[in-house]
């Protein structure tokens, strides 16, 4: 990558004795979207706050936008936005008026301020809402309000901690369609998800944040790849997952799994369903969350 | 490689605005707050008018026989309650606004996020302001009678305005040092005793000798008798000194430890 939008070496940050991030190397190519993934409290919304100046790294660099985050932060602002994981609106102020207020406080004329605010209401499905105070939102309407306010001043570099948490399906896809557009029209996207769906339609390149390192990086369909070729589901009679095992791929190990499920007694009346691995898969693997039957699965294999 | 980066798109940019425009913005946000919280302007401008009615037919009758005195005694420590009372919801205020979303987000944008607190404090000279026109008003309507002229009137509303400002950076300030909505409350709180402890509701020289040196030394009294010489023509001495170094010097005390603790704030969160 030549020209990294966003530049992160060997950032540490702890919080009393609780190392946070412990190294993360991390480079986002300009134009493109970048999901951070990783398990709840791995630090995620921690490595996000650094990079849009929230919050100080311990040590480590971070170069956002060709300026360094501790060394430029207003620098940093002039270039990023950022919605956070919980939504930052004015609560008594109404839809249209946080949009012109943002608006404003990002260098719009008031007139501009105005047109910008219609056209956000209205991509966001909000224009019915628009007089209405925030505080009288719902938790949905709420959080496409928060996003249209991070997308008012249209910064070469976006920040969204899970922007889909608590949207309805349509409003989600609505959501992946301006995120594409922005992406497209040369913005930078980083974004975290617990929707691995989500991030496997949307992102360029994912990385699995776990342990305060990045432990695994690549586009979706390498991270697939790195645990190996079809899955097989053993599934009883009604439909309940009974054990999911790994294969690599070849046909040689697929008949010997085959072979150990037709060995089995339990395994009357199974029905078996090859696939390939999901994000999900992925995920659970490389976390080490994976549930026991899929852990019991792979000792077998290997045995 | 910022260049090339800025380049990959025609799309408009974030664009510094400038401090006016910021303030001004911040400013307007804090006005409609303000309109839109009904309860707390209601407390603002009720509670002082009752305490005026409370003082004049309560306590007046027997502290001095007559109305009629009492009212031009009590009048200037009533506006200062009332200043008082208008302020404190700042901190509350300050410290909503700390609790929630919102200040993360102006400080990711490349302006100054302490104009929020401007936004608030200006809004709050403006609320106490207009409180105080409806307590002088009750006030005239109950027999109060100033022998100001129109120089003594700007001269009064100036040193109230002037105390306003300074009160409201207080509880400001306040508002950041708090843990939580609920404890700047309580804090604001504790601050509305001080007219209580002087010469606003009787004269210093009634009150036992240690409450009277208290009472005579603290920031109210000079304030108070320098409104009350304004309105009333009596002598202040060199209380309005006194008023002014006081007010002064609370404004850059709070602006000062308000800065501090903002930037502390913004580098924990
Ligand atoms: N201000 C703070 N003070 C102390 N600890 C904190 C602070 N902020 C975060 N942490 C801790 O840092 C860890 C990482 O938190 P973070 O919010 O970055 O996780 P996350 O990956 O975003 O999780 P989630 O998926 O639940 O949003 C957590 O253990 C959290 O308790
Ligand atoms: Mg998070």
């Amino acid at each position: 990558m030549t020209n990294p939008a966003i530049d992160v070496r060997s950032l540490r940050k702890s919080f009393g004795n609780q190392h946070v991030l412990d190294g993360v190397d991390l480079a986002v190519e300009a134009g493109s979207i970048f999901a951070l993934l990783g398990p709840n409290g791995a630090g995620k919304t921690t490595l996000i706050n650094i990079l849009a100046t929230l919050t100080a790294a311990d040590s480590g660099t971070a170069i956002v936008a060709g300026h360094d985050v501790a060394e430029d932060p207003d620098g940093v602002r002039e270039a990023v936005s950022l919605t956070g994981q919980y939504a930052a609106v004015d609560e008594v102020l109404t839809g249209e008026e946080n949009l012109r207020m943002l608006a404003r406080l990002s260098g719009f004329s008031a007139e501009q301020a105005r047109a910008r605010a219609t056209e956000l209401l209205t991509r966001f499905d909000l224009t019915d809402a628009a007089a209405r105070r925030a505080k009288s939102y719902s938790g949905g309407m709420r959080r496409r309000l928060d996003i249209a306010l991070g997308l008012v001043a249209d910064p070469p570099v976006l920040f969204l901690d899970e922007p889909t948490t608590g949207l309805d399906a349509r409003s989600r896809q609505a959501l992946w369609r301006t995120i594409r557009e922005l992406a497209s029209a040369g913005t930078t996207i980083l974004l975290t998800t617990q929707y691995l769906d989500e991030a496997d339609a949307l992102a360029d390149r994912i990385a699995v944040l776990d342990g305060g390192r990045i432990v695994a990086e690549g586009s979706a369909a390498q991270l697939k790849a790195r645990i190996g070729g079809e899955l097989v589901e053993v599934r009883s009679a009604d439909g309940v997952l009974l054990r999911e095992i790994p294969t690599d791929g070849s046909l040689d190990s697929l008949r010997r799994v085959l072979a150990d499920v037709a060995a089995d007694p339990a395994s009357v009346a199974v029905h078996v369903v090859v696939r390939k691995p999901s994000l999900d898969d992925v995920f659970l693997t490389i976390t080490g969350a994976a549930p026991q039957s899929t852990i019991d699965a792979e000792q077998e294999v290997a045995a | 490689m910022s260049t090339a980066t800025m380049t990959m798109t025609t799309a408009p940019r974030v664009r510094r605005p400038t401090r006016l425009v910021t303030t001004g913005v911040m400013i307007g946000r804090s006005l409609r707050h303000t309109v839109r919280n009904v309860d707390a302007m209601i407390m603002a401008i009720m509670l002082p008018t009752m305490l005026m009615l409370l003082f004049t037919f309560v306590f007046g009758g027997a502290i001095d026989g007559g109305r009629g005195g009492y009212v031009d005694y009590v009048v200037p420590g009533i506006i200062l309650l009332c200043a008082g009372f208008g302020a404190a919801s700042t901190a509350v205020d300050v410290a909503d606004d700390m609790s929630n979303g919102i200040i993360d987000r102006f400080r990711t944008m490349p302006l100054r996020a302490m104009s929020v607190l401007t936004g608030h404090v200006v809004a709050s000279l403006a609320r106490n302001l207009l409180a105080t026109g409806v307590v002088i008003g009750v006030a005239l309507l109950l027999g109060f009678r100033p022998n100001a002229d129109v120089l003594d009137w700007l001269g009064a509303i100036g040193v109230i305005a002037v105390f306003i400002l300074a009160i409201t950076w207080l509880y400001a300030a306040i508002g950041l040092a708090a843990r939580s909505v609920e404890a700047a409350n309580g804090y604001g709180f504790a601050l509305l005793f001080l007219p209580y402890l002087s010469s606003a509701f009787v004269p210093t020289d009634t009150m036992p000798s240690w409450l009277q040196w208290i009472a005579e030394n603290q920031p109210i009294t000079p304030i108070i008798e320098t409104i009350r010489g304004l309105l009333m023509g009596t002598d202040a001495g060199t209380r309005p000194l006194w008023a002014m170094g006081w007010c002064l010097v609370i404004i850059a005390a709070a602006y000062l430890w308000g800065s501090w603790l903002f930037a502390r704030r913004a580098r924990r969160n």
